[in-house]
């Protein structure tokens, strides 16, 4: 591959060819780096609403006792929030967006094998997520049964449950066809020469997560839909008035929503994997420990959902088979940060802010990992099972861990995107107040739920006061960090950015900023003695 | 000693994990600040290509394989008692109810605290009367969900004397944060004195007992405050602002009013309230009941 910049013979992809111009042109397009980056903007806005809630509820528990508004508000903020940030964030996420806009030239693709059925996808999310937003606005009210839907609960609320449960259907079913279109792509479109084993982590993690997409999704797609009937039919599956069974409902909702977990941190683990030997200059190493421990992790991740639910009444060997399962998972996990930190050995590392948040992430990841042992050992989970330190592991892991990944691949790939710089600086800062302020807003959060902090709780008893305020400042300067960031992507143009500003060596980093329509202007090929990280 | 019989397990397997945790999590980031350090590109301008290592792959899986497995036998050891309930234990039925405990005492007795003896084992048998809850006593360490249906139970020994809290941990509607009760632990005597005092069938009116019977007092007092809804001190011909249809009108609180707002709480709905809050209690609370339910608001004008 040629060193210097290529020349421009095709426009990029940002410059509308076809038939339509502006908007129009972006919301026809089958191209997969437009969906990629439609697909982050209604993101960011979905994110920004669960931050605002997120700030809502904080303010509310800045005191003990009511301040600003009554219980039932409360009871449906916290249930949107979940919603928005789960089923319309962090659950597609990196997948969504990044798998989109990298995966297909990463593996040498000029698309995805389906880009009419990836639009489709889109837009099924966009639907869903309006079915699931509109849910607060129509019929009695927002929802207030918490983003599980637990029974029977859910089934005799009054508030607007089918509205948020059918969004959360059909932004199932976008998920399950992006899984499947990923999967093909990954097994039919690879560059010449590029075998399973020769392609890059990022690819490897999207292809664990999609078989996870595609087997789990349709079981909660079912669960919800059976909740739908129970709630206009009367039919008792879950509701023991109505002679249903509400564990059940925990089974049926855990058999997806654990693996769920895993279609959010897998693509995480997979943006790290990218950007740690970039800015190292080094090999990965331990290649094929990474892509297997994925696929293992994918695989046993299946069988561990009944964690969620040791306090339910199930038997004393269900509880120690799934305890013992969860902790194997665990090995996976631990396996690919030996290997992380491992590639910096004598690399020569350069601190530029992808690299900065990846090292925030491993960080924060680890925390949010380690918590979770005492989550999975029995003892232990049966006094913290349903507190605050529940609320605090898995914000380090899908927040900690899946945001700050997301971060490290926005401001990893926006030259890409762009064809443009940004400040380092401001990145920095921005990494600063986000850093800080997630520490406090969540660490104080594994404290008070030691000392017995339920979670869900409008109100408090005094002795929780001092966790919750160091909470809202937290959340403040999370705020401030957003903003920073916001202005640094988004304010004004940067420079122009080189074909490959950070010197990798997978296939994005060979075409031009922004790539052209087509990607590859000459079809990229591997070598019979090349690898995805031949770092010299 | 730990408050409960279980305080001491949980609290080393808890120690056990945190500890491991915290050793891996200073070491491994004291290595890899390290490394950004000393691998720094101005200390460091060209990177050494090293070979991937099976050795080493190996010991990082074998390695925390063993202390996972360590772990999982510790809380399984500190576990496992927790379901075998010894013989003799003094059992007491919880009953959870949208939002409040209640503790029912051998010959039905019924408290709204749970009062046990020191040194004692206690089971508890948990059961719902509508949806999940979760009886969680921080000190003790103990936590079992109540489900409609189903017959779950935790017990223990109390090994302090004192007053703890007791919790729910899973959301169960509006008052969630509110269930709360008192855990009381008192020595052997002063327990046996306390359940001869409990009464043994509640004198209060029968209306009342509907009222505490069906939970509608976790909404509306009967001293005059304002929990949710609206009292039932004094409602009883009150007039009140309401919306019928849509429109805005009047009404004074009669026997008519008060058997709509059981039945059919949305129709008559009394302004700066919200729809749906209130469910029907039609099929539950029969118009008998109302009639009880009626005289006792009577008597508390």
């Amino acid at each position: 591959m040629t060193e210097e910049k290529t020349h421009h013979p095709e426009p990029s992809y940002l410059v509308d060819t076809g038939k339509y111009k502006g908007l129009m042109a972006w919301l026809t397009s089958t191209d997969h780096k437009r969906i990629g980056l439609m697909y982050m903007y209604a993101m960011m806005v979905f994110f920004a609403v669960g931050v605002i809630l997120g700030m809502v509820m904080r303010i509310e528990l800045f005191w003990p006792g009511q301040q600003f508004y009554g219980p039932q508000a409360y009871n449906g903020i916290f249930t949107i929030h979940g919603i928005i940030m789960i089923f319309t964030v962090v659950i597609p996420g990196l997948a969504a967006v990044f798998g989109n806009f990298s995966m297909p030239i990463m593996i040498g693709a000029r698309d995805v094998a389906f880009p009419r059925l990836n639009l489709f996808s889109f837009y099924l999310y966009v639907i869903g997520a309006a079915i699931a937003l509109a849910s607060q606005f129509m019929g009695n009210g927002p929802p207030d049964t918490g983003w599980t839907f637990y029974a029977p609960y859910s089934i005799q609320t009054h508030t607007n449950v089918v509205a948020a449960v059918f969004g959360a259907f059909v932004l199932g079913f976008s998920s399950i066809l992006t899984g499947l279109n990923f999967i093909v792509t990954m097994h039919r479109m690879r560059a010449p020469g590029m075998t399973f084993f020769k392609m890059p982590l990022f690819p490897w993690s999207l292809y664990a997560t999609a078989w996870i997409q595609v087997l789990a999704t349709p079981i909660v797609g079912i669960t919800l839909l059976m909740i739908i009937a129970e709630r206009w039919l009367r039919i008792g599956f879950f509701d023991p008035s109505l002679g249903g069974d509400p564990v059940l409902y925990q089974h049926l909702f855990w058999i997806y929503s654990h693996p769920a977990v895993y279609i959010m941190i897998l693509p995480a683990m997979g943006v790290i994997t990218e950007i740690i030997p970039t800015f190292s200059q080094k090999k990965i190493f331990g290649y094929k420990a990474i892509a297997i421990s994925s696929l293992a992790i994918a695989l046993v991740g299946y069988f561990v959902w009944a964690h969620h639910m040791y306090t339910s009444g199930m038997s004393t060997t269900a509880r120690w088979v799934f305890s013992l399962l969860t902790f194997l998972v665990a090995v996976p996990s631990a396996i690919k940060v030996f290997n992380w930190v491992t590639t910096m050995y004598k690399g020569s590392i350069s601190l530029k802010p992808p690299f900065l948040f990846a090292l925030g992430f491993i960080f924060l990841f680890m925390i949010g990992g380690m918590t979770g042992l005492s989550l999975g050992a029995l003892a232990t989970n049966i006094h913290v099972h349903d507190t605050a330190y529940v609320v605090a592991h898995f914000h380090y892991i899908v927040f900690g861990g899946v945001g700050f990944a997301f971060f490290a691949a926005i401001f990893y790939w926006y030259p890409k995107m762009y064809g443009r710089m940004y400040n380092f600086k401001m990145a920095n800062w921005s990494f600063v107040f986000l850093f800080t302020g997630f520490n406090l807003l969540y660490f104080p959060q594994f404290i008070i739920g030691m000392m017995g902090m339920p979670r869900r709780y409008f109100d408090y008893l005094p002795q929780f006061t001092l966790g919750h305020q160091l909470s809202f400042f937290g959340g403040l300067l999370l705020v401030i960090g957003f903003i920073i960031m916001l202005i640094t992507l988004f304010s004004k143009k940067g420079a122009p950015a080189p074909d490959n500003p950070w010197g990798g060596r997978t296939f994005e980093w060979r075409i031009p900023s922004p790539p052209p329509v087509e990607n590859f202007e000459v079809m990229p090929e591997m070598a019979e003695n090349e690898q995805p990280y031949d770092y010299k | 000693m730990g408050a409960s019989n279980f305080v001491e397990g949980v609290d080393l397997a808890f120690k056990i994990i945190f500890g491991i945790s915290l050793f891996f999590l200073v070491g491994i980031t004291t290595v890899m600040l390290y490394f950004v350090f000393r691998y720094n590109r101005k200390r460091h301008p060209r990177a050494i290509q090293i070979k991937d290592n099976n050795i080493l792959e190996i010991t990082w899986i074998t390695i925390p394989l063993i202390l996972v497995l360590l772990m999982f036998y510790y809380g399984y050891v500190a576990f496992s008692p927790m379901r075998i309930v010894p013989k003799d234990a003094i059992p007491i039925t919880v009953i959870g109810k949208m939002w409040v405990w209640t503790f029912e005492y051998e010959g039905g007795k019924q408290s709204a605290d749970l009062v046990v003896p020191l040194n004692k084992a206690v089971k508890l048998n948990l059961h719902s009367d509508d949806v999940i809850h979760s009886l969680y006593i921080p000190a003790f360490r103990i936590k079992e969900d109540v489900v409609p249906g189903k017959n779950n139970y935790m017990w223990f020994i109390a090994q302090q004397p004192g007053e703890y809290d007791i919790l729910c941990t899973v959301y169960c509607g509006l008052r969630h944060s509110y269930m709360e009760a008192k855990a009381k632990v008192v020595p052997e005597a002063e327990y046996q004195a306390w359940l001869k005092a409990l009464p043994e069938k509640t004198n209060e009116p029968e209306g009342l007992t509907i009222l505490k019977k069906n939970a509608c007092t976790g909404c509306h007092s009967i001293d005059g405050s304002k929990i949710v809804s609206t009292s039932f001190k004094g409602l009883y011909g009150k007039t009140e602002r309401v919306i019928t249809n849509g429109s805005e009108r009047t009404v004074t609180v009669d026997d008519a009013y008060i058997k709509t707002s059981v039945y059919d709480p949305d129709k008559d709905l009394v302004i700066g309230f919200q729809k749906g809050i209130m469910k029907t209690y039609k099929g539950i609370v029969t118009e008998d009941e109302i009639t009880k339910i009626t005289d006792y608001l009577k008597s508390i004008k």
